[in-house]
């Protein structure tokens, strides 16, 4: 059923060329946003100091963001949990965000200023196509709206210039008001109908599916949050069942990770429960390739993996 | 009786509608005016703070209260950003703010102020304080909801706060944040033609609907867990408002109640209520959960019993 309201107001302007060469997602990147990974990099857009941390995550988001930089691309597609919207899925659609991001869960380690460009084109088309498969969306129009703080962190770490243009797609939160297959359902369709977008558009895109894994929280702070003698997983059920996950990833048995997501999900509090790495998979065509590994630890006890995926065979490696 | 640091309480709804198109339907403007009326209320009273209790201002670390003393941003809201921009120019009572966390430590519990320039105040709080305090006549302090936080942490912050009260010789209006039923359509629908998502929802919002008016708010929330089993949403652990409300208020049923407004917010169950400290009880309920005034943290039930 195609939305109504609003959410009908899509650009007209949007064309596509026969000669136009196929678009295509150039790699798919797991990228978990803990603050923390940014708080411990001491970026100048950052406010607080900190002394480090967390250096498994940040030295392996540095190796996949120097893969990146040699990587040809146009914009990056991030989904992300920390837009929650229960009216369907939303997209950013003005050109340029400027402000302060500070999180609300953690504000002594992010207060982040941030100044990105979008590409609104690419995001009209995929709000479009969505809309087209069924999907309720809407364009996110608001110019004070405040990108969120999972956005900024991952697209942070893997492109810390800024050089490239973005979109961020909302977390429509099905598994809570259905269940996990119905968001699993839906995920898949939204990445199905993203994908369709960027062949039209020509373009060369990284997607990035913004979360944790296991998400249950320690709910007490070190005093120096970056102490490391004080970081570790917060049970060993969590690791468990990451470790199984992971192991699916470096098989490429992306189906099969899939298809456990539900019980995972619930297991572990997961934050795949957003729909993100179904999404990308969905996007994706559904892997059948190991993914690379760049690093897996947890932060505040929730655990934290980063993999990429990339579709040209003679670009993969065996990172870890 | 609590006449002394609690001048009355107030149940109201999150969502942005009866702060920024008021009009679009007539259960929005019905709203807008109940809350309009808890203005005029709290300026004729002899409070001297507003605390607010916000379910969409979850924490993790424990438990935050705000305490920037001119916290002013423009917030926008996730999902109903099409509605307008909701800029505000807070005055929080940094002071009493303070107060709160160290009563809260000494209870247990993991606790801190937020202080900091830009801090992301929510929707439910940004709509409760413009139209409840538009002017900053009375300093606030906005308390935060933990998402792990179940019945005992919850019950234990309302009588920190209570600590607090009683401590600097405040007397608060305290206002949870919060809608009944809280399923949203999720779809896009005409303003006029929004209502309570099911019959199943408007049937327990008016069966608490009716607790709220007779007073019973201890019964309330020692019926907390039912009411999240039916008409919650599963988005955090617990239904936690009426936790906060009752201890915060003095746990007991001695209530002159009245419901100002109900009436759907895009499907959810949207209420304004007032809870007076009054004589006199007729509350009907004794439940086995035992009352806590102290929190000891997990039990680390997860590290006994383990396989050697």
């Amino acid at each position: 059923m195609k939305s109504t309201g609003l959410a009908g107001r899509f650009s007209l302007d949007f064309t596509t060329s026969s000669s136009m060469p196929k678009g295509e997602i150039v790699l798919g990147a797991l990228a978990p946003h803990p603050p923390h990974v940014v708080y411990a990099e001491n970026p100048a857009q950052n406010e607080p100091i900190s002394e480090g941390g967390w250096e498994t995550l940040r030295w392996g988001y540095n190796r996949l963001a120097r893969k990146l930089e040699k990587l040809e691309y146009d914009a990056i597609v991030v989904f992300t949990p920390h837009w929650q919207t229960y009216v369907g899925t939303h997209f950013l659609g003005l050109p340029r965000f400027k402000s302060k991001s500070v999180d609300p869960i953690f504000p002594n380690i992010f207060r982040y200023n941030y100044d990105l460009q979008v590409d609104v084109d690419l995001s009209e088309a995929m709000c479009e196509k969505a809309a087209e498969a069924g999907l309720i969306t809407r364009m996110m129009r608001n110019p004070d709206f405040r990108v969120d703080y999972g956005t900024i962190t991952s697209c942070h770490m893997l492109n810390p210039k800024w050089d490239k243009p973005i979109i961020t797609i909302s977390s429509n939160r099905n598994t809570h008001y259905y269940s996990a297959e119905v968001m699993i359902e839906q995920a898949l369709a939204l990445g199905k109908a993203c994908r369709e977008a960027i062949e039209e558009s020509g373009k060369r895109v990284v997607l990035v599916s913004s979360h944790s894994l296991s998400h249950r929280h320690f709910v007490t702070e070190s005093p120096l949050p970056e102490d490391m003698s004080r970081e570790h997983i917060y049970n060993h059920s969590q690791y468990v069942w990451d470790m199984a996950l992971i192991k699916l990833f470096r098989e490429g048995k992306m189906k099969e990770a899939i298809d456990i997501m539900p019980e995972y999900t619930e297991q572990t509090i997961a934050e795949t429960e957003g729909g993100g790495i179904i999404w990308m998979m969905g996007a994706m065509g559904m892997p059948d390739y190991p993914a690379e590994i760049y690093g897996y630890q947890s932060v505040i006890g929730t655990g934290n993996c980063i993999a990429a995926w990339v579709p040209e065979p003679d670009a993969r490696e065996i990172v870890l | 009786m609590d006449e002394d640091i609690i001048e009355f309480g107030l149940y109201v709804p999150p969502h942005p509608h009866p702060l920024l198109s008021p009009k679009a339907n007539g259960g929005y403007g019905r709203l807008r005016a109940a809350y309009d009326e808890c203005r005029k209320r709290i300026e004729e009273s002899d409070a001297d703070l507003i605390i607010v209790y916000s379910t969409t201002w979850p924490s993790i670390i424990g438990h935050q209260f705000q305490a920037n003393p001119n916290s002013d941003w423009i917030h926008v809201d996730d999902d109903f950003h099409y509605l307008g921009s909701m800029p505000y120019s807070f005055t929080m009572d940094a002071e009493f703010a303070a107060s709160c966390v160290e009563k809260a430590e000494s209870r247990g519990l993991q606790a801190r102020t937020v202080n900091y320039d830009a801090f992301p105040i929510d929707t439910g709080s940004i709509t409760a304080l413009s139209l409840l305090n538009p002017d900053n006549r009375l300093p606030a302090t906005i308390v935060s909801s933990n998402m792990y936080a179940n019945r005992s942490e919850t019950i234990v912050l309302g009588k920190a706060i209570r600590d607090a009260l009683k401590e600097g010789g405040r007397k608060a209006v305290v206002v949870v944040v919060s809608s009944l039923s809280n399923r949203m359509f999720t779809e896009p629908i005409d303003p006029s033609e929004d209502r309570i998502h099911s019959q199943k929802d408007d049937d327990w919002n008016r069966k608490i609907l009716e607790f709220f008016k007779d007073g019973r708010l201890e019964d309330l929330s020692q019926l907390s867990r039912e009411i999240h089993g039916q008409i919650r949403v599963q988005k955090v652990v617990a239904y936690k408002p009426a936790w906060w409300l009752a201890a915060t208020m003095g746990q007991h049923n001695n209530y002159s109640g009245e419901i100002l407004a109900y009436e759907a917010l895009n499907g959810s169950g949207g209420a304004v209520i007032q809870l007076t400290p009054a004589a006199g009880s007729v509350g009907d309920k004794e439940f086995d959960e035992d009352d806590v005034e102290y929190y000891k943290g997990d039990r680390e039930v997860l590290n006994k019993g383990m396989l050697e």
